[in-house]
């Protein structure tokens, strides 16, 4: 008979490091709550590592949940039946943040073109959503335009500045073109927040005009619901083709390898430029869809914290996966609006979840495994 | 005028260069932004106004000031040199071998965890603190030069200079050259590469930590959020000296200080509410102009 012996390791691994992390969190809320601390994570880290295993012994392959997105198409009109009926039913508060969840979609189907499929990092992704809000809100406050002709013009704006930043900024690679990005968007909502002359600063620009289609304005809820709703189909359709593509393919192989494609005869320069073009182009698209559904915008909406949940919800739902996207952006809208009563807590989890997602499912839910960027 | 510009500039520099040299060690050898450093700043800055007032309600501030500001020092640096260890295991260990883009993402979320921990324990507003120091100080060509600015400025200089003879001479900054240089070569001739990563870490989060204590002493008050702030304009100091080298995170320290305030006083005055852009723009100037700094070398992309 083997004699049993005591394993050191195993059971003071737990207390050692809950004892650490009490240690570390002792000078911020004082002796009792590191102590409340201790008593927690000593029998929290146990019940983990167990509950570890467990999810280690089922072993998810990398694609394990692409296989629930249906791929036949057919499934997405079926989708689409409580889509279109939903103003029936539900209350205005539902319709709210379904069309918000809207408006992300279409952000972040946008940033997926330039992280998901060409594989550039943009942390200031948000500026052309400002961009987008504000040239809308500008030409419709101070020119009087329409949303139907107001609209189209800021879109091309947009899509100007997204070009006018990749000329410089693609002749850097992986993190360097992070940061320039990110310098970006703060320069962006640097001016935007002082140019109290053009754009009234920190106060922001209300009165935006609702659309108008045959002098009814779409301002009412359930009316801008199915315009987001339009807008959104119309993109994922776009951006699904687009994705499969000559352009889509080139995206792609930059993505995957940079020197081989630029090798097989794509010009990467400029495919890179269409990324950022054609991404901020949704991008503008969303800031005038949001700053025409609140009638009021401020430099506050388009902070970096913005870019950052909206890369949140490429890399959760998968980067480069058109549905993945989807649901990851109405999983990040939805979440905080089911979890309003611990809303303080909200940004610390998402900052472990960003932290977990990666060391544990760096594809997202819904990436397969052969999506791997940067070099 | 001018002197008193050198010498604000000079304090703000110094504590520049202490931050940038923990960004520019950690990329020198990981290749990664570390986007959580400038949290560990802020920490260092909490850190340092929490023991203070802990040794100013025990009696011990009074008894003996400057016991107790090395005491605040030591133990500052003790926790966060804690706090960079741990991230470094738990956040960026395990996706070592991942693409680039991971430990960045993962970077941020430890970030934005800090900061949101921060503000969760200690509270949304700023955190006062009553100088202890006041405005002590002396007259030097009828400019007040403080007896704080002064120390920053010396500590720091004294402190980098020590970090650059222990990368030299000693055995732990000689492996960490040889890894920042060639982490498998290193790792054959007998280095354990993840025992330099984590004193990589732990050298950096300590001087983050000085520089946050200085800080919070300095101004008086902090809140969750300097440390983003800071920690871009400490990364931008680091890629103007040429990321990856020490020396260079010193010097561009020092002249990104030098031009935030001296740009402040003279050339930008009229647009002195694009302060903070001013860093930005300072950054992407490089990066496209001069993306290997003034001391950095250019690297050939390997295939």
């Amino acid at each position: 008979m083997p004699e049993k012996t005591w394993n050191h390791k195993k059971y003071l691994m737990p207390v050692i490091i809950a004892l650490w992390f009490s240690f570390l969190f002792l000078p911020f809320k004082g002796i009792k709550a590191a102590i409340l601390l201790f008593v927690i994570l000593t029998f929290a880290i146990p019940l983990l590592k167990y509950a570890l295993n467990l999810i280690k012994k089922i072993h998810l392959p990398a694609d394990t949940f692409r296989g629930y997105v249906p791929s036949d198409k057919r499934y997405f009109f079926l989708l689409l039946v409580p889509l279109m009926t939903a103003p029936f039913f539900a209350e205005d508060y539902i319709i709210d943040v379904v069309i918000n969840s809207g408006i992300y979609i279409i952000l972040a189907l946008g940033l997926n073109i330039v992280v998901g499929f060409a594989g550039l990092l943009n942390l200031g992704f948000v500026a052309f959503y400002a961009i987008g809000a504000y040239s809308y809100a500008l030409i419709n406050t101070k020119l009087g335009l329409g949303f139907w002709s107001a609209m189209p013009v800021s879109v091309l704006l947009t899509m100007l500045s997204g070009f006018l930043l990749a000329v410089p900024a693609l002749r850097l690679r992986g993190d360097y073109l992070a940061l320039v990005t990110l310098g970006f968007g703060e320069i962006v909502r640097l001016v935007l927040n002082n140019w109290d002359s053009f754009t009234k600063g920190p106060n922001g620009i209300s009165g935006i005009m609702p659309p108008y289609i045959f002098n009814i304005s779409l301002g009412k809820l359930s009316y801008y619901y199915y315009l987001v709703l339009i807008f959104v189909v119309i993109s994922v359709f776009v951006i699904r083709r687009v994705h499969d593509s000559k352009t889509g393919r080139a995206w792609i192989s930059l993505r995957e390898d940079e020197i081989a494609s630029s090798a097989m005869g794509i010009n990467t320069t400029l495919y890179k430029l269409y990324s950022f073009a054609f991404g901020s182009f949704w991008a503008g698209l969303a800031g005038c869809l949001f700053a025409a559904k609140m009638r009021f915008i401020s430099p506050e909406s388009f902070s970096f914290m913005e870019s950052v949940l909206i890369l949140c919800m490429v890399i959760l739902g998968g980067l480069g996966s058109i549905a993945g996207v989807v649901i990851g952006a109405v999983i990040l809208v939805f979440l905080p609006e089911a979890l309003r009563g611990v809303e303080t807590y909200r940004m610390l989890a998402m900052g472990c979840g960003m932290v977990l997602l990666m060391v544990f499912r760096p594809q997202g839910l819904f990436g397969g495994k052969n999506v791997s960027i940067g070099s | 005028m001018f002197l008193q510009q050198l010498i604000n500039g000079l304090t703000l520099g110094s504590v520049y260069a202490l931050i940038a040299l923990g960004y520019t060690m950690v990329y020198g050898i990981l290749e990664l932004i570390n986007f959580a450093h400038g949290e560990i700043y802020m920490l260092g800055a909490y850190l340092g106004i929490i023991l203070l007032g802990f040794f100013t309600a025990i009696g011990l501030t009074s008894q003996s000031l400057s016991l107790s500001i090395i005491l605040t020092l030591i133990l500052t640096i003790i926790f966060c040199s804690s706090y960079g260890f741990t991230i470094e295991k738990i956040a960026y260990k395990p996706l070592r071998r991942s693409p680039r883009l991971s430990p960045l993402i993962s970077a941020i979320g430890v970030s934005i965890f800090l900061q949101n921990y921060v503000m969760l324990t200690q509270g949304a507003t700023d955190k006062v603190f009553s100088s202890i120091f006041g405005n002590a100080g002396f007259d030097f060509l009828s400019t007040r030069i403080t007896y704080l600015q002064l120390a920053i400025i010396l500590v720091s200089a004294v402190i980098m200079l020590l970090l650059h003879a222990f990368i030299l001479k000693t055995k732990t900054g000689k492996a960490m050259r040889a890894v920042a240089q060639d982490k498998t070569m290193a790792s054959l001739l007998g280095i354990n590469i993840d025992t330099v990563i984590s004193a990589t870490f732990i050298i950096g989060s300590g001087l983050a930590a000085i520089a946050g204590v200085m800080v919070a002493m300095y101004y008086g008050l902090v809140n969750y959020y300097i440390g983003y702030t800071a920690g871009i304009k400490a990364f931008t100091a680091a890629v103007l000296g040429g990321i990856g080298s020490v020396p260079g995170a010193m010097l561009g320290g020092v002249i990104l200080g030098l031009a935030e305030s001296l740009g402040a006083s003279y050339i930008l005055r009229e647009y002195i509410e694009y302060k903070d852009a001013f860093a930005f723009i300072i950054l992407i100037t490089i990066l496209l102009a001069k993306p290997e700094g003034l001391l950095g070398k250019t690297s050939e992309e390997k295939i």
